[in-house]
C-alpha cells in the first residue's frame, strides 16, 4: 500500500524534529533552514510512492542527512574568500533568542558527537542507524553520543547543579526547579 | 546509560515563528515545483468555519466545520493525491470572492472549479447547480427536470447532499417542493443563513 495520508501531517508532526537535526548538524542559520526545506520539498515530491508503513520520521531524517551533505559540499565549493561579506537576512527571527545558548553548545561539541547526538537524540534513529550513515562502529557511536550529551548537559543545566549518578536530564530539571 | 525516551529535548527550543516561516517557504517552492497537488487553507465565515483546498485545476473541495477538516484532508489525500499543504495562496481569489458573497456585495463566483470528487449523475446534477441564480430557488423535481431526468428527484437530493463545492455550487438553492428547506451538509442553520442572506441582498 502506497502512503494516503496527507504530506502537511507530517510537516506538523515533524517539522521540529527535522529542524533541531538540521541546526545540530549544520548549526543554526540559514544552512539548516536550506536543508529543512530541502528535505520537506524532496520528500512532498516523493510522498506517493512511499509505502503506507514507512516510519516516517526515520525516513525524514535520513533524507534530512543527505541534504546536508549536499549543502556541506555545495558551501565547500562556493567558499570564495572575499572582503565583501554579503549581507544575508536571517531567517531566524532572533538569533539571539536562543537564550539558553544550546544551539551554540550542539555547535561546540566535536564532530563525531554532534552527529551522533543530532541523528540519536534528536533525529531518534537507533545508534545503528546512525553509524551506517554518519559511519564508525555501533559502540563507537553509542559512546560518541553518550559524551555529547553529557557535555550539552554540563552547558545547559548549568544554574541546576546535578550529581553525575542521575541518569535523566528530566529529572534533572525537576529536581533543580525545586531546589 | 541515558536510554532516548528519558532525553527531554525541550531545552533545545524552535522558535516559535520558525516552523510557520518555513512552511510558507516550503508551499512557494512545492508550488513553483509543481507537486503542491492540494492547497488548502480554512476561513471564518458566518456560517462557521470553511475550509477550502485546490488542486492546480480549480477548487476542488468546501468544506463545513462538522464534516471534520482532518476527515476531509484525509478523503482528499485517498481520492485525489496525497500531496497535501497548508498553503494560503492558491485560495486567496476564492477567499475574497466568499467575502464579498457574505458581504452582500457579490452575487456569483467566477474561479475555475475541479470536480474530481464528483462523478456520473452526481457531477451531472453538480455542474448544472451554478445556473440556479443568486436569489433563486429550484425544487429537487424542478432540477431533476433539468438534467433531463425528471423521475431522479431522490437522485438529485443525494447529488445535493455530496456536493464537494457547497456555497460556490449552490445546492442551498435547491428546496422540497413545497418550499420546505430539505437538508443541507453544512446543517438546516447554515442553507438559511445562505438563503436570507440571498434574499434580503
Amino acid at each position: 500500500m502506497k502512503m494516503k495520508r496527507p504530506f502537511e501531517q507530517a510537516v506538523q508532526r515533524h517539522g521540529e524534529t527535522v529542524l533541531r537535526v538540521c541546526r545540530a548538524v549544520l548549526g543554526p542559520g540559514a544552512d539548516a533552514d536550506d536543508a529543512w526545506s530541502e528535505t520537506f520539498l524532496a520528500a512532498l515530491t516523493s510522498w506517493p510512492n512511499l509505502p503506507d508503513d514507512t516510519n516516517v520520521q526515520a525516513w525524514l531524517v535520513r533524507v534530512a542527512h543527505r541534504k546536508a551533505i549536499d549543502i556541506t559540499r555545495m558551501r565547500a565549493r562556493h567558499a570564495i574568500p572575499t572582503e565583501d561579506l554579503p549581507e544575508r537576512p536571517s531567517t531566524l527571527g532572533n538569533p539571539h533568542a536562543d537564550e539558553n545558548g544550546v544551539w551554540a553548545a550542539v555547535a561546540a561539541l566535536p564532530e563525531r558527537q554532534r552527529l551522533a547526538v543530532a541523528y540519536h537524540y534528536f533525529g531518534g534513529l537507533p545508534h545503528a542507524e546512525t553509524a551506517e550513515i554518519i559511519g564508525g562502529s555501533t559502540d563507537a557511536v553509542r559512546r560518541a553520543a553518550a559524551d555529547g550529551i553529557r557535555s550539552l548537559r554540563r552547558t545547559y543545566s548549568a544554574d541546576e547543579p546535578y550529581s553525575a549518578d542521575e541518569p535523566d536530564p528530566a529529572d534533572e530539571r525537576r529536581e533543580g526547579a525545586s531546589r | 546509560m541515558i536510554d532516548i525516551t528519558t532525553f527531554d529535548v525541550a531545552p533545545f527550543t524552535i522558535e516559535a515563528d520558525a516552523i510557520s516561516d518555513l512552511h510558507a517557504r516550503l508551499a512557494a517552492r512545492a508550488e513553483d515545483r509543481g507537486v503542491l497537488d492540494i492547497a488548502y487553507r480554512t476561513i471564518e465565515s458566518p456560517v462557521g468555519p470553511l475550509l477550502l483546498a485546490a488542486t492546480e485545476k480549480g477548487l476542488v473541495r468546501v468544506a463545513f466545520e462538522r464534516e471534520d477538516f482532518d476527515a476531509v484532508l484525509q478523503a482528499l489525500a485517498t481520492k485525489v493525491s496525497p500531496r497535501v499543504l497548508e498553503a494560503p495562496r492558491r485560495l486567496d481569489v476564492v477567499a475574497t470572492e466568499l467575502d464579498e458573497y457574505f458581504a452582500g456585495t457579490r452575487r456569483a463566483f467566477d474561479v475555475r472549479l475541479d470536480y474530481a470528487l464528483s462523478s456520473g449523475f452526481r457531477e451531472t446534477v453538480q455542474r448544472y447547480l451554478p445556473r440556479i441564480g443568486f436569489g433563486h430557488t429550484q425544487s429537487y423535481r424542478d432540477v431533476a427536470e433539468f438534467v433531463g431526468n425528471p423521475k431522479a428527484v431522490r437522485a438529485v437530493g443525494t447529488a445535493c447532499a455530496t456536493n464537494p463545492l457547497p456555497i460556490v455550487v449552490p445546492c442551498h438553492r435547491v428546496l422540497r417542493t413545497d418550499g420546505s428547506l430539505g437538508g443541507y451538509l453544512g446543517g438546516l442553520d447554515a442553507k438559511t443563513t445562505l438563503l436570507t442572506l440571498e434574499n434580503a441582498a
